[in-house]
């Protein structure tokens, strides 16, 4: 998963400091290993250098004073880009196609320009894209394994690559059929 | 995103074409509009959930089932138009029908089920016997050839199934989940003989399933969704929106 543009994804929705962003983070992938403190820290930083996030100052909310970053104009293009990029088809994507539908949710949420001069990300339709691509590959699989004369360490393997992308499959169309309560959970949460 | 998912085969003729097609079950519409082209030697897979609507538009689509309303049209003539004998004679010189399971006469051999459609076009029973016997050595059953659906497993009674449903030499195959009732090799056993004998005869062939793995072994894929067929990438995941209205 890119945890760089999940924070960016994240800072969508306005400006936060790293310690929101963690406990959002945590709080948006349960099964995912808890980012690291410094992992946030040192991500932020990398954003700002690259010019896709921004300091907006310094706010203590009545605790510790802490920093307030914020997505840039450039970060929101370069998210909306991502958020749309098709996954290579490969075993064991789903994380990463999960941060993106997740990611498009918060981006959709932000309302018009949350992907500026960018593609508006539309989860749903994502799901839709990337299933096919997931198919395109399956076919070609199909395709290698019942060519007349292929050997078994070749059928194995994409038998292998098969039920990890079919397993993607069931789990993208499940997470369509049930795409409008991911987004309440996600809006609401 | 153009993918192959969204056209046939280059340069392959329409070889049956529906449009508008809506069958009703009671107060149930299992098909709401539903258009669809199979084109000439095409293997084309129909996935949808359960309730979709798959089922009927196969037995529509191969005369089993007269629609409501709409068209399903072959070799230039309407199946709803065609009297029940002439729509007899297409449905057994034509099309062959591969379902889950349940198809063999239980009384018959393996040799007997698969020359029984040879007989009844005419055929000569001793050219009869010979032929589906070629077909049982191509689909691997050669060795069950005298013995009856009860005595064989699963996969060998679905390659027995298919032998049947392609001796006549159809121009168009409909398999319903021809793999549903089997375990993964005999599943993949099944379709690779299937794919690899309407291949080389150049037979169409409609696959209804709701298995994305037997999904991969077709040209190209359309959805069924509320009885309504979706084709290209849009076409196959249903959202909660779709499902309220439907």
């Amino acid at each position: 998963m890119s945890t760089r543009h999940v924070l960016l994804g994240l800072l969508a929705a306005g400006p936060s400091h790293g310690y929101e962003l963690k406990r959002q983070y945590d709080a948006r992938f349960p099964q995912a290993r808890p980012l690291a403190y410094g992992q946030v820290y040192t991500t932020l930083q990398r954003l700002v250098r690259d010019g896709l996030a921004a300091v907006e100052g310094t706010g203590s909310d009545g605790g510790p004073e802490r920093t307030l970053y914020r997505s840039t104009a450039e970060g929101s293009h370069e998210l909306g880009r991502w958020a749309q990029e098709i996954t290579a088809p490969a075993p064991f994507v789903t994380n990463e196609i999960f941060a993106k539908v997740v990611v498009s949710i918060l981006v959709a949420a932000a309302g018009p320009g949350g992907a500026q001069d960018g593609p508006e990300p539309d989860a749903a339709a994502h799901l839709r894209a990337q299933r096919a691509a997931h198919m395109e590959r399956m076919r070609e699989l199909t395709a290698l394994k019942t060519t007349p004369g292929a050997d078994l360490s070749t059928v194995l393997a994409a038998d292998y690559a098969l039920a990890h992308l079919d397993a993607d499959v069931r789990w993208m169309t499940t997470t369509t059929a049930r795409i409008d309560t991911l987004t309440a959970e996600v809006n609401g949460s | 995103m153009n993918t192959p998912t969204e056209q046939p085969l280059s340069g392959a003729g329409v070889l049956i074409s529906a449009r508008g097609l809506r069958k009703s079950y009671g107060r149930t519409e299992a098909l709401r509009g539903a258009s669809l082209d199979l084109h000439e030697g095409e293997i084309l897979a129909v996935t949808g959930t359960s309730g979709s609507g798959k089922s009927t538009l196969l037995h529509c689509l191969s005369g089993i089932v007269r629609p409501d309303e709409g068209a399903v049209t072959y070799g230039g003539e309407e199946l709803g138009l065609l009297p029940e004998q002439r729509l007899s004679e297409l449905r057994r010189r034509d099309f062959g029908v591969v379902f889950q399971f349940g198809q063999l006469i239980p009384e018959l051999t393996a040799l007997d089920n698969v020359a029984l459609p040879l007989l009844l076009a005419g055929a000569r029973r001793g050219h009869a016997h010979r032929t589906a016997g070629e077909w049982l050595e191509r689909f691997g059953v050669r060795g069950q050839a005298d013995l009856r659906p009860g005595g064989m497993s699963g996969g060998q009674s679905q390659r027995v199934a298919l032998a049947r449903a392609l001796v006549t030499g159809p121009r168009a195959v409909f398999a319903d989940e021809p793999t549903g009732a089997l375990d993964t090799l005999a599943g993949e056993q099944v379709m690779t003989a299937l794919v690899h004998t309407a291949r080389e005869a150049g037979t169409a062939v409609l696959l209804i399933t709701h298995d994305a793995q037997i999904a991969a072994y077709a040209d190209r894929e359309v959805g069924l969704r509320d009885g309504v067929v979706h084709s290209g990438p849009a076409a196959v995941l249903g959202q909660e929106a779709a499902r309220r209205e439907g």
